[in-house]
Parts: structure tokens; sequence; C-alpha cells
């Protein structure tokens, strides 16, 4: 066996990056993944197996450079913790920062009134969007989506 | 969108962008939906939407949030998440779009 290359501390320092990037730029666009990263999860346990083993390699007596391979196997695998629980921070905690708008219209209210500009500067009320027909038809409702913004 | 079109529903995204911000989003996603542009947050606070400080460059923005409108003006089906990451379905409001006549 190859005991100058410690390939399992690799392979799960590779695993965390990528089950932290894929979260964001793959799983957040199927709501399956995206609700709870079960997924991510999943690919992070992978990675702290591989982490665990490589660990361990880092630490054995018969490295070639004992005390490099102990530092680089410790920066490694402190690294890959940390993307860990800021993944989880990101996803499971920071995620419930949002404000209770315990004033929010509820169901069975009367929707507020607004008049805001559409994409192309147009004046846009409520009361149009209830009654400017869909497809020649009179709608049957609207759906009002708030979003955070294309920042 | 399709399938809320069939359905009579009319989907609006608002937001604090602005019309020119909206306008290439839509370019680029290619949405066929009524954006609005809310940048005082007016309909925002009205609502009680505002996300204090949560904007990019520390402005006021909206928090996810979802409502479904009748025709006469009643609010039917609200969704105010608890996590960020989690938003409605769209096959959830297509079916309490069923309910409305």
């Amino acid at each position: 066996m190859n005991r100058r290359f410690n390939w399992p501390l690799l392979v799960g320092f590779v695993l965390t990056i990528a089950a932290f990037l894929t979260y964001f730029f793959v799983f957040v666009w199927f709501p399956v993944t995206r609700d709870f990263p079960w997924a991510n999860l999943l690919i992070f346990v992978v990675a702290l197996v591989f982490l665990f083993t490589g660990v361990r390699r880092g630490f054995a007596s018969d490295r070639p450079h004992p005390t490099r391979a102990k530092v680089v196997t410790s920066i490694v695998a402190t690294l890959s913790l940390v993307i860990i629980g800021l993944f989880v921070f990101i996803t499971l905690v920071g995620g419930r920062w949002l404000p209770a708008s315990k004033g929010a219209p509820q169901v069975g209210q009367r929707a507020p009134d607004f008049n805001l500009p559409d994409a192309n500067g147009k004046p846009v009320s409520l009361n149009e969007l209830l009654t400017s027909p869909i497809n020649g038809a009179a709608p049957k409702g609207v759906l009002l989506v708030f979003y955070r913004g294309y920042w | 969108m399709d399938k809320f079109n069939e359905a009579g529903i009319r989907p609006v995204a608002i937001s604090t962008d602005t019309s020119q911000e909206s306008r290439d989003l839509i370019q680029k996603a290619g949405y066929s939906f009524p954006f609005l542009s809310d940048h005082n947050t007016e309909a925002i606070r009205r609502y009680d939407l505002v996300h204090k400080g949560a904007g990019i460059s520390g402005g006021d923005i909206a928090r996810p949030a979802e409502f479904l409108i009748d025709s006469t003006g009643t609010v039917r089906w609200v969704n105010l998440t608890e996590n960020y990451w989690i938003r409605a379905r769209p096959e959830q409001v297509l079916e309490v779009a069923k309910l409305l006549k």
C-alpha cells in the first residue's frame, strides 16, 4: 500500500466541499432535496468516514514525515469540520432568521390593496390583477409571491 | 406556470427589486407572469413581511411568503415559511386553487 499519499483524507475533503456546493447549485432546485438537505447530509456522512480514515492514517507512526503529516491532516480535518458546521448552520439555523409577520393577512381576511410598478414601470393594482382576464377568462385568483429579490 | 394559468390563477411576484432588475430577471429566466417592484416596501409593510436590514446592502427586503387571493379579494391560503430554504410547492397551491370559483 502506498503510505506516502493519504488519499482517504483528500477524498473526504473533496466530498465535503462537493456536499457543500451541490446544495446551492444542484439540490436547491428540487423541493425534495431542498426542504431538508438529506442528500447533502448523506454525502457529508460519507465524507466523514473518509476523513476519519484519513486522520487515522495521517497520525499513524509509519508516515515518512510524521510531523508534516500530522499538521496537514489536522488542517484538512478541521477545515472539513468547519465546512460541515457552516452548512448545517446555514440551512437549519440561519434559514430560520425570519420575522414572525404576525400582522400578515390571514385566511378569510381581505387582502390589502397595493399599486406597484411592473417590470415595464406601469403601475398595477391588486384589483387589476384580480380582474384582467387570463386567456380570455376572468381569473379565479391571484397568487402573490413575495420574494427576497434578485440580489 | 401554464398549470397556474389553466387553473385560472395569476402568479404575481413582488420584491424590492427595481423594475429594471425585474426586467433583467424576466429576460434571463423567461418568466411570463407579472413582477412588481416594491422598492419602498409599501405593500411589503402592509402585508407585514418586512425583513429589516436583510438586503445585500443592509436595506429592508421582503421575507419569503405566498398568498392565494380569490376573485373577491379574500385571502384563501397563506404560506409563511419558518425556514428560508423551505418554500411552498406549486402542487400545494394548485390543490387549494381547485376550491376557488
